[in-house]
């Protein structure tokens, strides 16, 4: 593929096709939804916390661009098994350092849809995106 | 429908004139496909604004000094001919806002609100209307109990004219109606609409940011009595906008902005309306936009409006074909070029239209994605988005080229 299109690059393909952790918790401890108005993405999150603050699961729903439905997926997996305090701590840099594309500002916030749900369903305020 | 004499455009010729053709956009040349949102602009339009504010400027009206009268004298000759080119009556009916938005809420404030609107009146829109066109109704629902209903559209994107029948009563007071969708493309029969709103006494209103231009507009013909347009799609500056109302209805409505300009006097407590249009037009115009815009309206007469509409009847009938011919893209709205403008909306199977506008800009070309603030109509077709493709004087037969190509690259990235 050529090199301009490496925003479109492999592993965001791939979990845009394949995503991980799809579809709707129940029960769940912690949910959120958030939609971005200007291109109609929407991300829905729930979470289970087990008894000593730990996701042990999580599941993301949606419709959207390949970028938010790929940085959904792909923030699943980082966050499963992981303390909530950990989850809490993400920052808008690790989201991006960890999709490791080029973004336009208007791109950007179908990144970041999903990190900002996350924190939504924990209860945390979201950074600016 | 019979076309005669192809008097199409020297699209090579046009481009020339626009500055904006000679970049690069990703080391490519530009494809600009997005006109429905904002055209480009001529170097003609550039240099009147420019002109303006280099050899001439000052304020209008009331200048007793010599810049003051040559401002003047430019400005007012702007508003000739821009009421020269929709065929109204005289200049003053022609009125000066910054954008069709503000047009349509001047209507629906100074004529709905502040007029002689009651409740339980009615005012009949379309799910085709681009947000501008519903908000500002909402408003005067709110504020004077009025009930809003609408005519729909049919799933080919025809406007459902015979909605009417049951819509228009003696209760309505307002249709209102976009004449060319900016989503769909669909050309509206205003004439008919205009006729019918007429016979049980409402007043038609007429979105006309899509339409003015890209064809051949006359609002005697349409009989509608206000149409609102906006400057910078039509090769104007941005932050120009006209309303323009039949005199008697301007008469009879009540202006949405107070301050200089709009007065004949004021005292303490009270002031006296200046006459139409200036008494719509309070504070400083919007001088280099008009300018600039009678600038813009002089360069499509010169190219001829129906040979604006021929070369975009044109394309998009080649535009459908060869988006048609795609598998894996869905069209939307009419099949006939004769019946739409040169807007036209897809979607393509498994790709989001975000990842379409993202992949196209990569090849340089400019498409628009989303909503394209019409979320009734989105909603009415069940689509969260569509990509949408516009045309205008300088695109050609090889711009539709470099699109189809840039899809058929979109759909091996995410093959």
């Amino acid at each position: 593929m050529a090199s301009s299109y490496e925003m479109y690059q492999e592993q965001i393909l791939d979990h845009y096709k394949r995503p991980r952790n799809k579809g709707v918790l129940q029960p769940a401890s912690h949910h959120a939804k958030e939609s971005n108005p200007l291109c109609g993405d929407e991300i829905a999150m729930t979470v289970q916390v087990d008894g000593s603050e730990r996701i042990a699961d999580v599941r993301f729903d949606g419709q959207g661009c390949a970028i938010s439905q790929a940085s959904a997926s792909m923030l699943t997996v980082s966050v499963k098994g992981k303390p909530v305090s950990a989850a809490k701590a993400l920052s808008k840099e690790d989201m991006l350092t960890a999709l490791g594309i080029p973004l336009s500002a208007v791109r950007m916030k179908c990144a970041l849809l999903s990190l900002h749900t996350l924190r939504k369903a924990l209860g945390e305020t979201s950074p600016d995106a | 429908m019979a076309r005669a004499a192809k008097v199409l455009l020297n699209v090579p010729s046009v481009r020339k004139d626009f500055p904006i053709f000679q970049r690069l956009i990703h080391d490519k040349p530009l494809v600009y496909l997005d006109s429905a949102a904002t055209s480009q602009r001529p170097k003609q339009v550039i240099d009147a604004t420019t002109d303006y504010y280099s050899r001439y400027n000052a304020n209008v009206h009331r200048a007793i000094y010599e810049l003051g009268e040559e401002a003047t004298r430019e400005f007012e000759g702007a508003r000739e001919r821009i009421a020269e080119f929709i065929h109204a009556r005289s200049p003053a009916e022609v009125v000066f806002t910054k954008s069709t938005t503000e047009s349509l809420n001047l209507v629906a404030y100074g004529w709905g609100i502040k007029g002689k609107l009651r409740e339980g009146d009615e005012i009949v829109g379309s799910v085709m209307e681009h947000h501008s066109n519903h908000v500002p109704w909402h408003f005067v629902r709110d504020h004077k109990g009025a009930v809003l209903k609408y005519a729909g559209i049919d799933d080919d994107g025809r406007l459902r004219t015979e909605d009417y029948d049951e819509l228009i009563t003696k209760r309505t007071k307002i249709v209102t109606v976009t004449q060319c969708s900016n989503v769909l493309g669909t050309i509206n029969p205003v004439d008919e609409i205009a006729k019918r709103a007429h016979e049980v006494g409402a007043i038609c209103v007429v979105d006309a940011a899509q339409s003015v231009p890209h064809m051949p507009v006359d609002v005697q013909a349409l009989g509608c009595d206000f149409l609102a347009f906006s400057g910078h799609k039509m090769l104007g500056p941005t932050g120009i906008g006209v309303l323009y109302g039949r005199s008697d209805i301007l008469e009879a409505t009540e202006p949405l902005l107070g301050g200089g300009e709009m007065i004949r006097e004021v005292h303490l407590g009270s002031a006296k309306w200046n006459d139409v249009p200036y008494k719509f037009e309070g504070g400083t115009p919007n001088v280099a936009g008009v300018i600039g815009l009678g600038a813009a309206v002089d360069y499509l007469s010169g190219l001829g409006m129906e040979a604006v509409r021929a070369h975009e009847t044109d394309l998009t009938a080649y535009a459908l074909e060869r988006l048609g011919d795609l598998s894996g893209v869905r069209l939307y709205g009419l099949d006939d070029p004769h019946r739409r403008a040169g807007v036209v909306s897809f979607t393509m199977d498994q790709v989001h239209p975000h990842d379409v506008a993202s992949i196209l800009d990569v090849e340089g070309i400019c498409i628009r994605s989303g909503h394209h603030c019409a979320q009734p109509l989105m909603e009415r077709f069940q689509l969260p988005a569509t990509s949408r493709a516009s045309f205008y004087v300088y695109n050609d037969a090889d711009d539709i080229d470099r699109l189809v190509a840039g899809l058929k690259k979109v759909q091996q990235v995410f093959s």
